[in-house]
């Protein structure tokens, strides 16, 4: 049993970076820190995914000596690391900086209407103004 | 994989994580995040996964550390918490 979490021991620390983000997403008053809190949670799930692809004594999946007329080697999937779940995760790093632009924008909206970026101010603001 | 490596870099990652989290001041906490986003992106060149690597070097630590800096530098430097 021991042996068995000793060997997955990447698989908890992905886990424990999640819940350092879901804390910091919930936990923490300041907005930006709250923005910092989604981005440590969205890598973490991203390592996850690319993690899965990992193989023992492989390398990384570019081919080499293979095509250019002399194409009918068969080529081993053994000695290549699985490159679906790296394509999958380039898609997701690029959207969570569009998420992120997104979030910084509204940020700076709610800054110019209360003047705070602490969650607290701006719910005691709203509650003072009725809004 | 070199299994030492990659322990070293995940112990790294949580610190810069964690350090990113409770500083009080932002744009340190933002430069923090940087350095957590260069981290991951040595980690994914040792998994194997270059395009993943350089897209995160390019994108994630380049891109997203301007963007913040621009908006805390648009806000409050300071944080309560």
């Amino acid at each position: 049993m021991l042996d068995y979490v000793i060997s997955k021991y990447n698989f908890w620390i992905y886990i424990i970076l999640m819940m350092i983000g879901l804390y910091a997403m919930i936990g923490k008053k300041n907005l930006v820190k709250k923005l910092i809190g989604m981005n440590i949670f969205q890598s973490a799930i991203i390592l996850f995914y690319v993690s899965t692809g990992v193989k023992a004594g492989a390398t990384v999946p570019i081919l080499s000596g293979h095509g250019h007329g002399h194409g009918h080697e068969v080529i081993e999937v053994a000695k290549y690391i699985n490159p679906l779940p790296h394509v999958l995760m380039l898609t997701a790093i690029v959207v969570s900086i569009a998420t992120t632009g997104v979030a910084i924008a509204t940020l700076i909206l709610i800054y110019r209407k209360y003047n705070t970026l602490e969650e607290d101010e701006i719910l005691m603001i709203r509650k003072e103004t009725g809004v | 994989m070199i299994w030492q490596l990659d322990l070293i870099l995940c112990l790294f990652i949580i610190i810069c994580a964690i350090a990113a989290i409770n500083v009080k001041d932002l744009l340190a906490a933002v430069i923090i995040l940087g350095a957590y986003s260069f981290f991951m992106c040595l980690l994914w060149t040792e998994m194997g996964a270059v395009d993943v690597a350089f897209t995160e070097a390019s994108v994630g630590a380049g891109v997203g550390t301007v963007l913040f800096i621009a908006a805390v530098s648009k806000t409050k430097r300071r944080s309560k918490d």
